[in-house]
């Protein structure tokens, strides 16, 4: 079974090449087939492969399936490397995938470009997997950049309007400022230890390379400036809001439970070289913390259901970097798990609302859908008890684990996370209670078919019980040394417990009972402010416009005609001038040819003379 | 003697094409598709034939596949020296290539005088053959001569409403370069009569000659500037968007993906071999210049609203990488260069080709007046699509194989230029994907009847489709191809090194 590894990426790809070549004469029931099928059948295999690896006590696992290049000392392989933290990806990835394919026939039914829409996403699929497999740098940034594409093509999908194609451009464009760093960590490294195998570059780094030299930091830093990229963290992370203009399984699947934490897996699988580079790991920690409570303010204040949903995605994956900071490896591969599991669960309900109340995002002229969709309602009450980390959800689990390493590496690290997870709990309820409580203020037209409702009832199960998934990874990172704080009982574990208890009864308060109103706090002159400064994800995007958009445009055009033409023009200009000069003399007079004669014949001479 | 057939059958069929209009107006495109057939045939057939190497003279370096010399003008050492290796059999096969792609494009595009059209078609590429395989530098200068002139008829005669003024500053800008190049040449060989009493022209000779390192410094710029004014590069650039946006879509397609590469080669086969000390001195400035050029044209590309003149200042920043890794010096950043050259003149070509076929359609080039051709035209978007992704070096297709290659190279020898050449990373998505956003997406603007493209553009546009995959993929056979020649190259360099 393992020797079929190669075979996981490219069944989607096939789904891919077939719906393209094929798409417009296949009727919608066998695109459904084809589309989620592939997906399907490549999740089957991962599922043997792990059964065989988890039997075979872990071993890592490669499979070079053929030569790319090789010149000189460069030799790139296609090449895959399995182990427990490549099947844990495998899982998500197909096993999430599968679920999201599924529900996407249902809910894309209607849509003129039906086909395109599965080629898309099997195209994704297969590159996402491509990207969790590689045994090599170039063959990940394969994968890296083909998720980009994947993105980019699924943002833009409905190419009418022309706001969704300019939020697909941004997120290929910020997103590609981190790969431009990597592709430069790529170099580096290269030049440095003479290959880009990743295992064989790990263990040449650690033996090579002194903790804290410059080399390690440097390719610590740039492969951080990817990560921060797909990521969507502080300061690349203005894209993922926009990116919410894609179809909502398209959100569900590449902007929450995949390609996201793509920066997340680059981080943990290149971690030696992390360990090597201690200030650029300290970054990486302080990013996480940094994003997880700008995102989650953010979060608070937005009022389109599918942008509440991005910007705690930007959190959430916040918490998965710093718990990659402080060297929680395991549990932050862990929340990648589970957030995986919940946050899908919460887009694919968001989409179900979504579509039952002709595509209106705002959350506000929603209200009361607690009786009328009673299973998108318990959808999102365990999706967002799983966020907020409520406990015995699959979110507490990995919540816990990085909040409490976080509190043994710093105290301040630990305040900030409670301090988001705290807002967690208020934006997640806030969302619930101003969507399914409250009066009803618009009927139903269409609930979901059994297309749709499986998928969610699935993922409910495993955002809930989803915490026991977890593969053990001591086989891929160090353990962690064990300060000896047994955190079971003591006050930093209960007030970890508490705090998104508190945020989820503020907002009770808030938006249940109406004992406060958010309306009237807003109102208030530096609340509404603030309010203002959190809807607009801080200004970020102004910030970038003004700094770095507009003067790139007014540059670029100014210069439509390129200035260094004008260079041979004014060439042009001068030989036709001196051309107009000399024919100007050719007047055909006999009076003014002998004159010209005589005058420079005399000039002739008085040159001979005085010289 | 295959060599020679080489460039005479493409002359010969271009003198057939010319003729046989007056059986037909529609006949000299059949008989220019029957001449790159045969054409074909002819370098596949010599290429299995020089798999076995044993059937080549001893005399011969292994590096050179084939070699045909007799002697022309004996008094001052000319003569008709022909010689290929890999470099020269990878840009011949992608003469050809390219050769029916323009056939194929100019098929219902051309209406008038379609006999001289396909005749100053074929013998431009006849002379672009015989620049890819000439090793005497005076017949090298005759076919690089012989080469513009078809071109300049080509853009002058079917060219766009500004066709003129284009056809003539591609003819300046190309001539007043090359005659710098015939004084360095005349000179180099002078320098060498005075050494060895000898008039020769020969490529393989003059290699020995001894030149006094600030002279031949200046005879390397001779060739420098003409090669880069046809690669092109900053600030020698400004010809190449006239030329492309006037030029009818044939033209387009040899001027991007075959003309422009003459230019590279010749820094490759020339200024690098024959003025190897020179070259390693100018190589800061050359690789400065090729930096520049990427990132300023990637600038300019962007600003652009004539989908066409977008695609020239592309091809300039493309050509940057190559100028970058030729003068990087090391194996990864040649090996680069050469990839580029051939992925890039596929890709081009087939943007030029898609702006072509909208201009068909259409009967415009700005941007601003297209908008939701998406529903219109399916097929040539999807089209569109994939090669806007191959040109800003999406991996898996041969661009990137190119550009990644130059890059690892030319960061083992500066760290700071490949850093901001590097940049262009971005850049390139924000111009190639304001293509796609500009011309296919939102509301559709053009009210008319509309056909996607047709059997002969989707078999065309499907053949280039496979070959930048095939480059993306599996670039190994290319590189085993011209690996020998770039050894070579690097021989030059190791020497010195020693010195």
């Amino acid at each position: 079974m393992l020797g079929l590894l190669g075979w996981v990426p490219l069944i989607p790809l096939m789904g891919f090449l077939i719906l393209v070549m094929a798409g417009d004469q296949l009727s919608r029931l066998i695109i459904s087939w084809v589309g989620a099928g592939s997906v399907a059948v490549s999740a089957l295999l991962a599922t043997l492969i792990g059964f065989e690896f988890l039997d075979g006590d872990m071993q890592p696992y490669r499979h070079i399936v053929g030569s790319w290049m090789t010149i000189d000392d460069l030799s790139v392989p296609f090449g895959f490397y399995l182990d427990a933290l490549s099947m844990t990806m495998l899982f998500v990835v197909t096993g999430v995938g599968f679920l999201i394919h599924v529900y996407s026939a249902g809910f894309m039914e209607d849509d003129p470009g039906y086909a395109r829409f599965f080629a898309y996403m099997n195209l994704f699929v297969s590159a996402m997997l491509v990207l969790v497999l590689a045994d090599n740098l170039v063959l990940l940034y394969l994968g890296w950049e083909g998720v980009g594409l994947g993105s980019y093509l699924l943002i833009g999908f409905w190419y009418d309007e022309p706001n969704n194609g300019y939020a697909a451009r941004k997120a290929f464009v910020m997103t590609r400022i981190g790969d431009t760093a990597m592709a430069l960590g790529l170099f580096l490294l290269f030049t440095q230890l003479h290959t880009l195998d990743i295992q064989s570059l790990l263990s040449l780094a650690s033996s090579q390379w002194a903790p804290g030299a410059v080399l390690p930091v440097a390719s610590a830093a740039l492969l951080l400036g990817g990560a921060v990229g797909k990521s969507a963290q502080l300061p690349l992370q203005t894209w993922l809001p926009d990116a919410m203009a894609g179809p909502t399984p398209v959100s569900a699947l590449i902007h929450a439970a995949t390609m996201v934490t793509a920066g997340v897996y680059l981080i943990a699988r290149t971690h030696p070289l992390f360990l090597l580079a201690p200030t650029v790991q300290l970054a990486v920690a302080v990013i996480g913390a940094l994003t997880l409570l700008v995102a989650g303010c953010s979060a608070l204040v937005q009022t389109d259901i599918k942008r509440i949903l991005a910007y705690s995605t930007i959190s959430q994956i916040g918490y998965m970097f710093l718990a990659l900071g402080v060297g929680a490896w395991s549990a932050a591969i862990f929340h990648l798990l589970t957030h995986a599991f919940f946050k899908a669960l919460l887009f694919l309900a968001a989409g179900s609302v979504i579509s039952c109340f002709h595509h209106e995002h705002n959350i506000f002229k929603m209200g009361g859908l607690r009786k009328a969709m009673p299973l998108t309602f318990w959808s999102f009450m365990i999706g967002s008890a799983a966020l907020a980390a409520l406990p015995l959800t699959s979110g507490y689990y990995s919540k816990h684990e990085i909040l409490l390493a976080a509190f043994d590496a710093s105290p301040v690290l630990w305040a900030v996370g409670l301090l988001g997870a705290l807002i967690t709990g208020i934006y997640s309820f806030r969302l619930i209670f101003v969507v399914f409580f409250g009066a009803q203020s618009q009927t139903v037209e269409k609930k979901p078919g059994w297309l749709m409702s499986v998928p969610l009832l699935l993922l409910a199960g495993l955002a809930l019980f989803g915490g026991m998934l977890q593969i053990p990874l001591n086989s891929v990172f160090p353990v962690l040394i064990d300060q000896g704080n047994d955190h079971t009982f003591n006050l930093v574990s209960v007030i970890t417990v508490a705090s998104p208890i508190i945020g989820l009864l503020i907002a009770v308060l808030f938006y249940l009972t109406g004992t406060f109103s958010a309306q009237r706090l807003s109102d208030g002159g530096l609340a509404g402010t603030l309010r203002q400064f959190f809807l607009s994800g801080w200004g970020m995007d102004a910030l970038y416009e003004t700094l770095l958009v507009r003067p790139f445009i007014t540059l670029s055009t100014m210069n439509k005609n390129d200035v260094v033409d004008g260079l041979y023009v004014g060439v042009a200009w001068l030989v036709r001038g001196l051309h107009r000069m000399a024919s100007a003399t050719q007047t055909g007079r006999v009076r003014w040819y002998g004159a010209s004669m005589v005058f420079g014949a005399v000039f002739i001479i008085a040159i001979g003379l005085l010289s | 003697m295959i060599l020679t057939a080489l460039i005479a059958v493409l002359f010969l069929g271009g003198g057939a094409a010319w003729f046989s209009e007056r059986r037909s107006p529609g006949t000299p495109r059949w008989v220019a598709i029957i001449t790159l057939s045969f054409e074909a045939l002819l370098a596949a057939g010599h290429y299995a034939r020089t798999e076995s190497t044993d059937l080549l003279p001893a005399s011969l370096s292994p590096v050179w596949l084939a070699d045909f010399s007799t002697p022309w003008i004996p008094r001052f050492g000319i003569s008709f020296h022909l010689a290929a290796d890999g470099l020269s059999l990878l840009l011949i096969a992608l003469t050809i290539v390219l050769g029916f792609m323009a056939v194929s494009s100019s098929w219902t595009e051309i209406r008038n005088r379609q006999g001289f059209f396909f005749f100053n078609l074929l013998s431009c590429l006849a002379g672009t053959v015989g620049v890819f395989l000439a090793v005497d530098l005076f017949l090298f200068f005759f076919f690089w001569e012989l080469m513009i002139i078809p071109m300049y008829f080509l853009i002058s005669i079917w060219g766009h409403e500004n066709r003129t003024y284009a056809a003539i500053k591609f003819v300046i800008f190309t001539q007043v370069s090359s005659l710098l190049m015939l004084l360095a040449i005349v000179v180099f060989v002078l320098i060498s009569h005075n050494q060895s009493g000898l008039y020769t022209f020969d490529y393989f000779k003059l290699q020995n000659t001894r030149i006094d390192p600030d002279l031949a410094f200046w005879l390397m710029l001779g060739f420098f500037i003409a090669f880069t004014v046809k690669l092109p590069a900053v600030p020698f650039h400004t010809w190449l968007p006239d030329a492309h946006t006037q030029a009818p879509t044939g033209g387009s397609v040899i001027l991007a993906g075959v003309l422009l590469k003459t230019g590279a080669y010749g820094l490759l086969r020339f200024v690098i071999p024959l003025f190897p000390e020179a070259a390693l001195r100018f190589a800061p400035i050359a690789m400065t210049l090729g930096a520049v050029s990427v990132l300023y044209a990637a600038v300019m590309a962007y600003a652009q609203s004539d989908l066409k003149r977008l695609i020239a200042y592309t091809s300039v920043s493309h050509m940057g990488f190559i100028l970058l890794g030729i003068f990087s010096w090391n194996l990864l950043a040649l090996q680069g260069a050469v990839i580029t050259m051939l992925a890039h003149g596929i890709s081009a070509s087939a943007l030029f080709m898609m702006a072509g076929a909208l201009q068909e359609r259409l009967h415009t080039r700005e941007m601003g007046n297209m908008g939701g051709l998406w529903s219109a035209f399916p097929r040539l978007s999807a089209l569109a699509l994939f090669f806007a992704m191959a040109s800003l070096g999406l991996p898996g297709l041969g661009n990137f194989i190119g550009e990644f290659l130059v890059l690892l190279g030319a960061y083992k020898v500066s760290v700071l230029l490949t850093s901001a050449t590097a940049v262009v990373l971005i850049l390139a998505p924000v111009y190639s994907l304001i293509i796609i956003q500009k011309a296919l997406q939102g509301p559709l603007k053009i009210q008319l009847a509309l056909s996607d493209l047709n059997r002969r553009e989707l078999t065309s546009f499907s053949l280039l489709v496979f070959i930048t995959v095939w480059l993306g993929l599996f670039p190994q056979a290319v590189l085993n191809v011209s690996e020998p020649a770039l050894k070579q190259l690097l021989q030059d360099f190791v020497a010195m090194e020693h010195r």
